[in-house]
């Protein structure tokens, strides 16, 4: 039985009267990609937002052992958490480098373990590295994703959760996205992975759960829910749905 | 017991007050003053509470009215009664001015600019000589009726009170009309105020103009109470004092301006006399009060205390709306007609290229769907189709006319109506009159009638279309709802119902079906096909491939800004092109 | 108006503009960090003169009662959501600076004020009374606000300032001071008598200026205080809390509100109420500014000194109305750029 690194439990969050996302309760082991796909408006950001504490909501969170739900944003991040958001959310008229910088904020480490997370960051993101004095508002679509996910990992976190990763790229950047994504797996980054491309989010996730107008309606091993006749119908295919 | 027949008996106690034997004139007084600022506070429940909008500058507003009857009736000899209708209209005037200088300015910038002209005009009434400096004016003539002189403050308290009750009336005429509809819906829904043919400006105007002119009364009546003006009482710490009076009544209710001016004034009247005695010091302490109060105010209970002393009166009883005439409806061009046509449409943001020389066509009557990945440029199609967005190059023509280069108000006028990605309704305002602010151009009533019901035939017959929508997409008995408590699916269907209202030609809906269940796709697909056969062009966003499939007669599928392909919806399901884009294979 | 007088006048804006300026820079910064529009300023710029005056007299300054006060409030807003939270290990450093450090430096003024320690020692001590108001402020009224709109952030800091003009009047009394000049010389450059206290208005703004850009360019504190302003969202994610860069932004504001205060004060007598009104013209310069652009607005703010003084000579009963009217234009100038979108029919 692997850890679980973290485990939400009865988790709802209402924007004024309206519920975004109702008692959804979800765990993810260490080491471990897992992966929420459905349909937009489903309330899949909002459970990331809930879960990083960027919005508050009802329900527990537990990560890395220890009850964070009630602590702030900074609280999560200094214990192991990174989101990288829908809308990237970078420093734009800001370099390269002061982003990546930003991203270790929170990291009580030397000045030189800073300096090796950042050549660390170049090496994995070439691009980065020739473009670290460049504005961040000035990179293409591609480079600003893999900016905010460089900026997310300079804290080194135990979780890392990506929405939308692949939102507005070209296939081939995307086919580097989640390459990056299974190497991170292996060095021990459990990954929340929120997808609405959900054939390449299923593909290479470990479990899955499927949210529909705020609810999971659906869970299980990703390698089965690729071949759940419901999944196929309403989120792989063009083809006919086949009534579940 | 209802609300109105509580508020003719709350009329009734007000003008009864003075009569009650043993009554201190002292009180009556203070009465009057809290009378006075609860006008100039309604008119800042309109402007900030509802509309959204901050001014600091009221104060200045006040003192246009003062000081125009004030020069008009000591220089000019003109009668008290006839400087009241010149009060209000170079009060108006100014406001006009001032507003169109200021008002299409974003958020902030309103409250800062109105506290500069505010404190400019501070120092002008001070300054001029023909307004007597900062000695001010004296020797205003009292108001008289029928030969008697209004000078004891229990005659002139009845004088307040009419002003009070017409402000009063008259406002709460105001936000239930159609101009009303259109000054909630400036906060936070500006936008989509513009795509149902709404000039948000002008109705920011209005709502701007109406708050100077009801503190040019207030100004009139203070000029004529006290029978002299100085600039003191037109400064920015009596602008303050009016927002205090909105925030701690309750900005957006008529009943908290009142309640707002009265516990201000009250309690400045009391401190006045307590804290320098407390603090054995001569100076204007209560401001500590006042100052901390609100802040408490706003860290706890941030919608004022009039929600809370509401709630101990009956609610509002919605009346249901007798018969009345349909409006009327505009022809629809005959099916299979041309109606719109995008030609080489580009959109680019900075270096992005979001639509990228798109081509497309409708037909009236014909239901097309707009299909492709997230981030593939179909909402900004949308907003350029609608004019929300204009294009950087290419055209959009609709029923022969190119419409790229207009306005989404006047796009709107053509026919074209839309629903949005991102639900924008007014969450406070019931699902009845929201729906109704989609058939603001079928209705002409302006501010004026609003405000003294003129408009009752034109309401009736916009509600009655209202009623008819919500009915016709199965959300009748949600009709009295705040539209905010509603599920999103059905403020997605809600906000299809407002479309509607408009009596569209075009139709745009961005992911309609998105949080619908099963049972609620059907009856909205079966709503749409019924809407084609009348005619009824049809343009979709949709990532539901089933109910795409069943429903369009033709599909656009979008990636990367560009058209990827164009045909029946079974072609376009077997298009191997079309497969690999949308399922972005990584494999 | 000859050429000396000219020169005269050119002078005295720019040195009352270098001041505006310094204004100007404070209220762009918070309100980019924070959203907050700080009006508040003005009062702090009355604490710094009329604390520092009070210390030239050798008296005991009164502002210590209002940070002592403060400093508790802010302490209980703390203390009750460590508690909450059951973080008792925070309490200790809550007590330290909230309660130990106001309390230090009132023994520390209360003490030093009489032995009258010179220009250096008073202006130093003025300061650190005046700027622990800032953090503390934002503690008690704003941070509890944080997520609010821009518009009920201005009401809560329009009602900061109302309370705080009350506590001025409360504490320093009606009587308004003139503090002693910094320097007396007088150069003769050419036709023009430039005044030492000029040149070190206008030095003092300009290295203090130049500080605070490379504390942006070059710390981390900076940096993560702009990223906050660029990119609150993203801000938050890398772990820059909005309540650190907000009592950053506020200690910031508050020390040089208080050090306006300390430079205007040889210029003009100063009373409880009379910062509002400086601090109102920094803020004309922001706007123009657009509350974003720090050196428009400085540029703003010098222009708006010389045109104060031109028509202080020339029209002196409307200098006010001339120099808040000054935004006017560039307001028309930017409501005729405001896009598209709002096309009239």
């Amino acid at each position: 039985m692997t850890r679980t690194v973290l485990s939400l439990r009865d988790i709802s969050v209402s924007y004024g009267k309206a519920e975004a996302v109702r008692n959804v309760s979800l765990d993810i082991s260490a080491g471990s990609i897992v992966t929420v796909i459905g349909a937009n408006g489903a309330g899949k950001s909002t459970l990331l937002n809930a879960a990083m504490g960027v919005v508050r909501g009802e329900g527990r969170i537990q990560f890395d052992g220890a009850d964070c739900s009630d602590e702030p944003v900074e609280t999560r991040v200094m214990a192991g958490m990174s989101l990288v958001p829908e809308r990237r959310e970078l420093f734009s008229t800001m370099s390269v480098e002061d982003n990546l910088t930003l991203g270790a904020f929170r990291a009580k480490v030397t000045r030189g373990e800073k300096a090796d997370r950042l050549a660390r960051i170049y090496d994995r993101f070439k691009r980065l590295g020739e473009r670290r004095h460049q504005l961040a508002g000035t990179l293409s679509g591609g480079e600003r994703q893999m900016l905010a996910m460089g900026r997310a990992l300079m804290i080194e976190p135990k979780l890392l959760m990506l929405d939308e990763p692949s939102l507005g790229l070209a296939p081939l950047i995307v086919k580097d996205i989640f390459r990056i994504i299974v190497e991170l797996r292996s060095t021990g980054v459990s990954i929340l992975l929120v997808e609405q491309n959900a054939r390449a989010a299923l593909e290479v996730a470990d479990y899955a759960y499927v949210m529909e107008t705020g609810s999971v309606t659906l869970e299980g091993r990703a390698a089965d829910l690729i071949h759940d006749r419901r999944v196929v119908a309403s989120y792989l295919g063009l083809r006919e749905a086949v009534p579940a | 017991m209802d609300r109105r027949l509580l508020g003719v008996i709350a009329i009734l106690i007000l003008f009864a007050l003075p009569s009650i034997p043993g009554i201190p004139p002292y009180w009556i007084t203070l009465l009057n003053y809290i009378g006075l600022a609860s006008i100039v506070t309604m008119g800042l429940v309109v402007l900030t509470g509802v509309g959204g909008m901050t001014s600091f500058g009221q104060a200045a507003f006040v003192g246009f009215g003062a000081y125009t009857t004030a020069v008009l009736t000591t220089h000019y000899g003109f009668s008290p009664w006839l400087t009241l209708p010149i009060s209000l209209v170079v009060t108006g005037i100014a406001a006009a001015i001032l507003g169109a200088v200021t008002l299409r300015l974003s958020g902030h910038y309103l409250p800062i600019c109105t506290l500069a002209w505010g404190i400019s005009l501070y120092y002008l009434f001070g300054n001029l000589d023909f307004l007597g400096r900062h000695d001010g004016i004296a020797d205003i003539p009292a108001l008289a009726v029928g030969g008697h002189a209004l000078i004891a403050s229990s005659e002139y308290y009845y004088v307040v009170a009419i002003a009070l009750v017409l402000a009063a009336v008259g406002t709460s005429n105001l936000l239930g009309s159609r101009t009303g509809r259109a000054i909630r819906a400036l906060k936070g829904t500006a936008r989509a105020a513009e795509s149902f043919g709404i000039n948000t400006i002008r109705i920011r105007l209005v709502a701007f103009t109406y708050a100077a002119v009801l503190a040019g009364l207030s100004g009139w009546l203070y000029a004529h109470m006290q029978r002299a003006v100085n600039p003191t009482p037109f400064g920015l710490g009596a602008s303050i004092d009016y927002l205090f009076m909105a925030v701690i009544g309750g900005a957006s209710h008529v009943g908290g301006a009142i309640l707002g001016a009265g516990i201000v004034i009250v309690l400045k009247d009391q401190l006045q006399s307590l804290l320098p005695r407390l603090f054995e010091t001569e100076g204007n302490f209560e401001t500590i009060i006042f100052g901390i109060l609100i802040i408490v105010l706003l860290q706890t209970l941030r919608d004022g205390l009039w929600p809370h002393f509401a709630r101990l009166l009956p609610g509002a009883r919605r009346r249901k709306s007798g018969y009345a005439e349909p409006l009327p409806r505009r022809s629809l061009p005959e099916a299979g007609s041309a109606l719109l046509d995008v030609t080489d449409l580009r959109k680019t943001f900075g270096g992005l290229v979001a639509v990228n020389d798109i081509n497309f066509s409708l037909k009236a009557g014909e239901i097309v769907g707009l299909i492709g990945p997230n981030g593939a440029g179909k909402s900004t199609t949308f907003n350029l189709v609608t004019g929300v967005l204009h294009a950087t190059s290419g055209a959009v023509r609709f029923a022969g006319e190119t419409i790229s280069t207009l306005s989404a108000r006047m796009i709107a006028r053509r026919g074209v109506s839309r629903t949005f990605q991102h639900v924008k309704l007014v969450p406070d305002m019931s699902v009845l009159e929201n729906v109704a602010l989609g058939a603001h151009l079928r209705g002409e009533a302006g501010a004026m009638r609003g405000l003294f019901r003129f408009d009752r035939t034109e309401e009736a017959r916009i509600f009655r279309e209202a009623e008819h929508q919500l009915e016709r997409v199965g959300l009748a008995d949600l009709a009295a709802k705040p539209a905010g408590s509603l599920a999103l699916g059905q403020q997605r269907v809600l906000e299809i119902a407002r479309a509607l209202c408009l009596d569209p030609v075009l139709l745009l809906l961005d992911e309609p079906a998105a949080g619908l269940r099963h049972l609620e796709k059907e009856a909205l697909a079966a709503l749409l096909k019924r809407l084609s056969q009348e005619g009824v062009a049809i343009l979709l966003v949709e990532h539901d491939m089933d109910f795409v499939m069943g429903l369009t007669n033709r599909l656009v599928v979008m990636d990367f800004g560009t058209k990827l392909a164009e045909g029946p919806p079974a072609e376009i399901q077997a298009n191997p092109v079309v497969i690999e884009a949308y399922l972005g294979g990584v494999a | 108006m000859d050429g000396t007088i000219a020169l005269m006048l050119v002078q005295d804006g720019v040195t009352t503009g270098a001041i505006y300026a310094l204004l100007a820079l404070a209220i762009v910064l918070v309100f980019t960090v924070t959203r907050i529009i700080f009006v508040p300023q003005g009062e702090f710029i009355s604490f710094g003169a009329l604390t520092l005056s009070q210390l030239q007299q050798g008296t005991a300054p009164s502002i210590v009662w209002l940070l002592v006060g403060f400093g508790g409030l802010a302490a209980i807003f703390e203390l009750v959501e460590a508690l909450r939270h059951r973080r008792f290990s925070a309490v200790p450093r809550i007590l330290g600076w909230n309660v130990g450090l106001p309390v230090l430096l009132a023994f520390l003024a209360i003490w030093l004020a009489p032995l009258k320690l010179g220009l250096g020692v008073e202006i130093v001590l003025s300061l650190a009374l005046v700027a622990p108001l800032g953090p503390y402020l934002y503690r008690i009224v704003f941070q509890p606000l944080a997520e609010s709109s821009v518009l009920v952030l201005l009401i809560a800091a329009m009602a900061v300032h109302v309370a705080l003009t009350g506590f001025g009047l409360l504490f320093f009394g009606a009587e308004g001071s003139r503090t002693e000049a910094f320097s007396d010389a007088m150069f003769n450059v050419g036709p023009a008598m430039i005044t030492g206290q000029s040149i070190a208005v206008v030095a003092v703004s300009f290295v203090l200026m130049l500080g605070l850009y490379l504390i942006f360019e070059r710390t981390m504190i900076g940096k993560a205080l702009r990223a906050t302003a660029v990119n609150r969202l993203g801000a938050r994610l890398v772990g820059i809390s909005t309540s650190l860069s907000g009592r950053t932004v506020f200690l910031i504001a508050a020390l040089l509100g208080g050090l306006s205060g300390i430079l205007i004060g040889p210029l003009t007598t100063v009373y409880y109420d009379t910062g509002f009104l400086i601090g109102l013209k920094g803020f004309v310069a922001a706007i123009i500014g657009g509350l974003i652009s720090y050196p428009i607005a400085a540029v703003a703010a010098i222009l708006i000194g010389i045109l104060e003084s031109i028509s202080s000579f020339w029209a002196s009963a409307f200098k006010e109305v001339i120099v808040f009217t000054a935004i006017i234009p560039f307001l028309i100038w930017r409501s005729l750029r405001a896009g598209p979108a709002e096309d009239e029919e």
